[in-house]
C-alpha cells in the first residue's frame, strides 16, 4: 500500500521539481587574464584592459546569469512567452561572455610571444589562403574598420571544409551565427569600448597596433586541434 | 532622378505627380522645409559643387560642462560628426545624390530597407545635428504646455515618459539612438490611407534604433534623441551608460526645442492630411462607374444601341 502511494505520478512530479531546485542553473564567473592589465602596453592601455575586463565583460556575465536563471524559472513553469522574451538578453549577454572569453586568450604580452607570426600548419594555411600574413592582416583591418557600429572581426577555420575565412559579426553575435562549422582562431573586438580611451575615433590605428600583442600560439593550438 | 528643389511646395504639385513613386521620396524632404538649407553651393571658378555642411552645435563646445565635457564635444562633433560629413561629400560627388538635400539622400539611400552605402553617413549627419539641437546649457527640468499634455495623455505622466526613454536608451544593444517621436496614425497597409484622420489618433511614442537608422525612415516625426553609441559617453562616463542617460535627461534636454518640433510636426501632419483629402476629391471625379455605358461606347447613346442590336 505504502509503495503504491510513493509511486503516484504526483509524487514523482514533485520529486523532479525538488531535484531541479537542488540542481539549479550553471552560472558563470569572470575568467582571469593570464597577464597584468598593463602588460599589453603600448598596444592596448592598462586602463582599457581593466575597464574592458572588470566592467564590460563582468556586466555581460552578470546579466547572462540573471537571464538564464529567469529562463530556467520560466521553463520550469511552462511560461513560453517569458522564455521567448528572454532570448535577446541571452543572446546579447551570453554572446558577450563567449566572445570576450576568447578575446583574452587571443592577446598576450610581447615578452610572452605576442605578435610573433604563426609557424607550423597555421602559418602555411595562412600563406595558402591569403598569400601572406601581411595580406591577411590588411584584410582583417579593412573589414574591422568597415564594421558599422559595434561588432567583431574574426579569423576562423571552417572545420568541415578545413578552410580559413575572415568574418565579421555585429554586436555580440558569436561567430557561430555566421556558420555552424566556423571555429574562431583570432577575434578582434571593434566595439568602441575596446579602444576609445586610447585611440578615440581612429579605429584603424587600434587595428594596426593590436597585431603586436596577438597570441598566434593559441590560435595555432586551436587550428591544429580542428584540422590535424 | 527627381532633383529636390527647396522652393517647391506641396501645393504646387499636381495630383498625377503625387501618385508617382518619385513622390514618396520627395514628400519626406518637403515635410521638413526648415531643414532644406542643407545644400551650400560653393562657387569655384569653372566648377560648381554642392556639399553637405558640418553644422556646429548651437552653443560653444564647452557650454554643456560639467555634464558633457568639452573634450567629448571636440571629438564627437569635431571628429565623428565631421568625418560623416567629409565621407558623405566624397561618396556623393558626381553622383545623382550630389546636390540633393540631406533628407532626400537619406530617403534615397535607405532604399526601403535595402540600404545603399551613402545611408550610414547621411543618416548619422542628420542624427548628430538633431542631437546637438536637442540639448542646451542648463537644460533639463520639465516640459510644459501642449507637449506636457500629450506626454501625460500618452505616457500617463512625465515620469512614465522618462522611464520609457531610459529603458529604450539602456536596452539599445550595441550602437544606436533612443527617440521620442510623434507618430501619425496610419493604416498598416502601405497603399491605404486612414480615411478618418483625427488628432486623437496621433501619438507620442518612444522608440530606439540601431547604428545609423532613424525614425524618418519609418515615417515618424522625431522630437528628441539621445546618442547611445559608446563614443557619445565613453570619455565622460566610461561604461556607465545609465549615468549618462540620467545626466542627459536631468541636465541637458531642451524641452523648448522638443515643443517647437512637436508644433512643426503637427502642422506638417495637418498639411499632408489636407493634401490627401484633396487627392481623394480629385480621384472621385475621375472614377469610372461600371454601369455608365456611355464611357465605354462614347458619348453617342445611339452608337451603344447599334452595338447591342448587332448581337
Amino acid at each position: 500500500m505504502a509503495l503504491r502511494t510513493l509511486a503516484t505520478r504526483k509524487t514523482l512530479g514533485e520529486l523532479c521539481k525538488f531535484q531541479q531546485q537542488i540542481r539549479g542553473v550553471q552560472t558563470f564567473t569572470l575568467p582571469d587574464l593570464s597577464y597584468d592589465y598593463g602588460a599589453l602596453e603600448p598596444a592596448i592601455s592598462g586602463e582599457i584592459m581593466q575597464l574592458h575586463h572588470q566592467k564590460h565583460h563582468q556586466t555581460y556575465i552578470t546579466n547572462y546569469n540573471k537571464a538564464i536563471e529567469q529562463l530556467d524559472d520560466a521553463m520550469s513553469k511552462g511560461d513560453a512567452s517569458t522564455a521567448v522574451k528572454l532570448q535577446s538578453a541571452i543572446n546579447f549577454n551570453g554572446g558577450g561572455h563567449v566572445n570576450h572569453s576568447i578575446f583574452w586568450k587571443n592577446l598576450t604580452p610581447v615578452k610572452e610571444g605576442g605578435g610573433e607570426p604563426p609557424h607550423g600548419s597555421l602559418g602555411s594555411a595562412i600563406n595558402e589562403s591569403f598569400s601572406s600574413l601581411e595580406k591577411l592582416i590588411a584584410k582583417m583591418n579593412a573589414e574591422g574598420a568597415a564594421v558599422q557600429g559595434s561588432g567583431w572581426v574574426w579569423l576562423a577555420v571552417n572545420k568541415e571544409l578545413k578552410r580559413l575565412v575572415v568574418e565579421t559579426t555585429a554586436n555580440q553575435d558569436p561567430l557561430i551565427t555566421k556558420g555552424p562549422s566556423l571555429v574562431p582562431l583570432v577575434g578582434i573586438d571593434v566595439w568602441e569600448h575596446a579602444y576609445y580611451l586610447q585611440y578615440k575615433n581612429v579605429r584603424p590605428d587600434y587595428l594596426k597596433n593590436i597585431w603586436k600583442v596577438i597570441n598566434w600560439k593559441y590560435a595555432s593550438q586551436v587550428y591544429e586541434k580542428e584540422c590535424l | 532622378m527627381v532633383m529636390v528643389a527647396a522652393t517647391t511646395t506641396a501645393s504646387h504639385l499636381t495630383s498625377t505627380f503625387l501618385s508617382t513613386p518619385d513622390f514618396c521620396g520627395l514628400s519626406r524632404s518637403l515635410q521638413w522645409p526648415h531643414m532644406q538649407r542643407r545644400c551650400t553651393r560653393k562657387y569655384v571658378p569653372g566648377a560648381i559643387s554642392a556639399s553637405i555642411d558640418l553644422k556646429p552645435p548651437p552653443y560653444a563646445l564647452h557650454a554643456l560642462e560639467p555634464h558633457m565635457s568639452k573634450e567629448t564635444l571636440e571629438y564627437h562633433w569635431g571628429k565623428h560628426h565631421r568625418a560623416y560629413v567629409d565621407n558623405l561629400n566624397k561618396q556623393i560627388e558626381g553622383t545623382e545624390l550630389d546636390g540633393m538635400s540631406l533628407e532626400s539622400i537619406i530617403s534615397a539611400s535607405y532604399n526601403k530597407g535595402d540600404i545603399l552605402p551613402a545611408f550610414n553617413n547621411a543618416a548619422q549627419i542628420w542624427n548628430h545635428e538633431f542631437f546637438w539641437e536637442s540639448m542646451k546649457p542648463d537644460g533639463g527640468g520639465k516640459p510644459t504646455g501642449e507637449l506636457l499634455e500629450l506626454i501625460n495623455r500618452d505616457f500617463g505622466s512625465f515620469e512614465g515618459l522618462i522611464n520609457k526613454f531610459k529603458s529604450a536608451a539602456t536596452t539599445q544593444f550595441g550602437s544606436g539612438w533612443a527617440w521620442l517621436v510623434y507618430k501619425e496614425h496610419k493604416l498598416d497597409v502601405p497603399n491605404a490611407r486612414n480615411p478618418r484622420p483625427s488628432e486623437e489618433d496621433n501619438k507620442l511614442v518612444v522608440v530606439k534604433s540601431p547604428n545609423a537608422v532613424n525614425p524618418l525612415v519609418w515615417e515618424y516625426h522625431p522630437l528628441l534623441t539621445l546618442d547611445v553609441w559608446e563614443h557619445a559617453y565613453y570619455l565622460d562616463f566610461e561604461n556607465r551608460r545609465p549615468d549618462y542617460i540620467l545626466t542627459f535627461l536631468d541636465k541637458l534636454v531642451s524641452w523648448e526645442t522638443v515643443s517647437s518640433r512637436l508644433e512643426a510636426a503637427k502642422v506638417r501632419v495637418a498639411e499632408s492630411e489636407k493634401e490627401m483629402a484633396e487627392i481623394d476629391a480629385d480621384e472621385d471625379l475621375d472614377t469610372i462607374e461600371p454601369e455608365d455605358t456611355d464611357m465605354y461606347f462614347g458619348s453617342e447613346a445611339e452608337d451603344a444601341e447599334d452595338f447591342l442590336d448587332d448581337e
